[in-house]
């Protein structure tokens, strides 16, 4: 067996508290179809449905171990990275380059999987963030290079490098020794932790904004978004990760409160910047991967900013 | 020999241009796919990369796979025997000769014997592939050969994105997402009035309900 459940208890517990909330939410889903039926529901079920996959499909990477999580978020990169090439303006003189591009994900993620840290952390923004305009200069077309350069570092840099972090939690060692391929340690129970608090906190912003939800907070990027709601899931979030830091992380009951809070914050930043660029684009969704979601990069914008910061803070204090 | 070679095609699009089409370049349908289920049909699609072809062929279930043949050119498909063998059995193609060579055999006619076996053609009616992202002015053929067949439903199809991943003249396969809009099936004989426009208001149409980035 791959998953020890007993020395992984916490992490099992977690999830089937996951599992049973989300039950609960499929139960109102229906009952709201049901004793409600002017109103159109097939999105927020069509969204819980979503959930049920992608809980499932995190659930047993998580399962299969760390090599396993790996290669998820790995496919995770490529999927993200496509569609973000595939909605920003690209120049067909740099079709070499976005070749390129793609081929950081397997390097890497190879990185990760060897466990070396040093590379993992240089080799986007260093060598990449070099190469890539020097094989443009090669290419010699002057037109828009700066904004083509901007644009495929920060591609890389929000789908590949950030998310990149996730899979390197489950890399971290447990109780001092190097952590093995096959086997799931502390870094699961990380891992969950982060990826669980930043998607409550988009549902928990995005509920608190449609109980209290009055000022606009970001009108020109995204105006559904208000302080009420950026208040109250930073709160919820805060205190969820103050009841959830004994049991999955190192960290004691206000270290959890202020990574929680720090979580909520980062989290709102992550999505309000997808939002910018998909503003200045003019597209509404950065795909149609997730039924009733939208893209991967609309699931995953708050990760891009929550998974290197709590990575770093993770790593700078525990580990 | 014929069923080692259905069976190869079979193979080629199961194992190997079903899973790229679907994972490594991810199609994504912009309105419910409007198909033929059987045939005699013609899928008539814009024309930017030899994926066109593949992804067209992907969008059909495997089980009517045998029917489906691609109309190409049989100078460029043919000139070695390699090739040759390979569009012929395993992509299917229906070679014709392009206008001016052999006065002999006339391609409408070739197209016309298909479609009355029950077979589904692909068409391209700009003729070869053009630039990325942009469609050139349709050809006659596709008028001519509506005319010959004027019960047998065309299927207008537009995709974007393909002629990013692998351009006309370029061998390096670069994966962005593909989107294809469907169109309703359209005859000859319901349309005759101004067919040829008729057909371009459709792909100016479906064009225009894509709204995503070209190339610079």
């Amino acid at each position: 067996m791959l998953f020890d459940f007993e020395s992984m208890r916490a992490v099992t517990q977690v999830f089937v508290f996951l599992l049973a909330g989300l039950s609960l939410a499929t139960v109102i889903g229906w009952v709201l179809s049901l004793t409600n039926k002017q109103k159109d529901y097939t999105e927020l079920k069509q969204r819980i449905n979503s959930w049920w996959i992608m809980i499932g499909i995190f659930g047993l990477a998580l399962v299969m171990g760390p090599l396993v999580t790996v290669l998820l978020f790995a496919m995770l990169s490529f999927i993200a990275l496509k569609e973000y090439f595939s909605m920003t303006p690209t120049r067909l003189v740099d079709r070499k380059v976005l070749f390129w591009a793609y081929l950081t994900i397997p390097l890497q993620y190879y990185w990760i999987a060897t466990g070396w840290y040093g590379m993992f952390i240089i080799f986007i923004p260093v060598y990449a963030f070099l190469f890539i305009p020097f094989r443009m200069v090669l290419a010699g077309e002057t037109k828009n290079y700066l904004r083509a350069v901007g644009n495929i570092h920060w591609g890389l840099m929000l789908t590949v490098f950030t998310l990149s972090h996730l899979a390197y939690l489950v890399m971290l060692p447990s109780e001092g020794e190097y952590q093995s391929l096959t086997m799931s340690g502390d870094g699961a129970a990380l891992l969950l932790y982060l990826v669980m608090l930043t998607q409550l906190n988009d549902v928990a912003q995005y509920v608190w904004g449609k109980i209290l939800g009055t000022t606009p907070i970001a009108p020109t990027i995204s105006p559904n978004k208000t302080r009420e709601g950026l208040i109250g899931g930073v709160i919820t979030t805060g205190v969820l990760a103050m009841i959830l830091a004994g049991l999955l992380t190192p960290m004691i009951w206000w270290q959890g409160l202020l990574v929680g809070l720090g979580i909520g914050i980062a989290g709102f930043i992550g999505d309000v910047s997808l939002s910018a660029i998909k503003r200045d684009i003019g597209i509404k969704d950065s795909g149609q991967l997730i039924p009733g979601h939208g893209g991967i990069l609309d699931r995953l914008d708050s990760l891009t900013f929550t998974a290197p910061l709590f990575f770093h803070v993770m790593r700078y204090f525990y580990f | 020999m014929k069923y080692i070679n259905l069976a190869l095609r079979w193979l080629f699009f199961a194992v190997i241009i079903k899973p790229i089409v679907k994972i490594v370049i991810g199609l994504r349908y912009q309105n419910t796919p409007i198909l033929p289920k059987d045939g005699p049909a013609i899928l008539i699609a814009n024309h930017n990369s030899h994926l066109d072809t593949m992804v067209l062929i992907s969008l059909l279930p495997l089980n009517i796979l045998h029917k489906v043949k691609p109309v190409a050119a049989a100078d460029y498909f043919l000139k070695n025997k390699f090739l040759a063998w390979f569009a012929l059995n395993i992509i299917g193609i229906l070679p014709i000769e392009r206008q001016g060579k052999d006065k002999s055999v006339n391609p409408i006619e070739q197209c016309a014997k298909a479609l009355d076996s029950g077979k589904i053609l692909i068409f391209f009616p700009e003729g070869s592939r053009g630039e990325p992202e942009k469609m050139t002015d349709l050809k006659y053929g596709v008028v001519k050969l509506a005319e010959r067949c004027p019960n047998v439903p065309l299927y207008p199809i537009y995709m974007h994105g393909l002629g990013k991943t692998l351009p006309k003249g370029d061998a390096l396969f670069v994966p962005f997402f593909c989107d294809v809009v469907f169109s309703e099936p359209m005859t000859y004989e319901a349309n005759s009035e101004g067919f040829y426009e008729n057909v371009k208001t459709r792909f100016a149409t479906l064009q225009d309900s894509v709204k995503l980035p070209k190339w610079d």
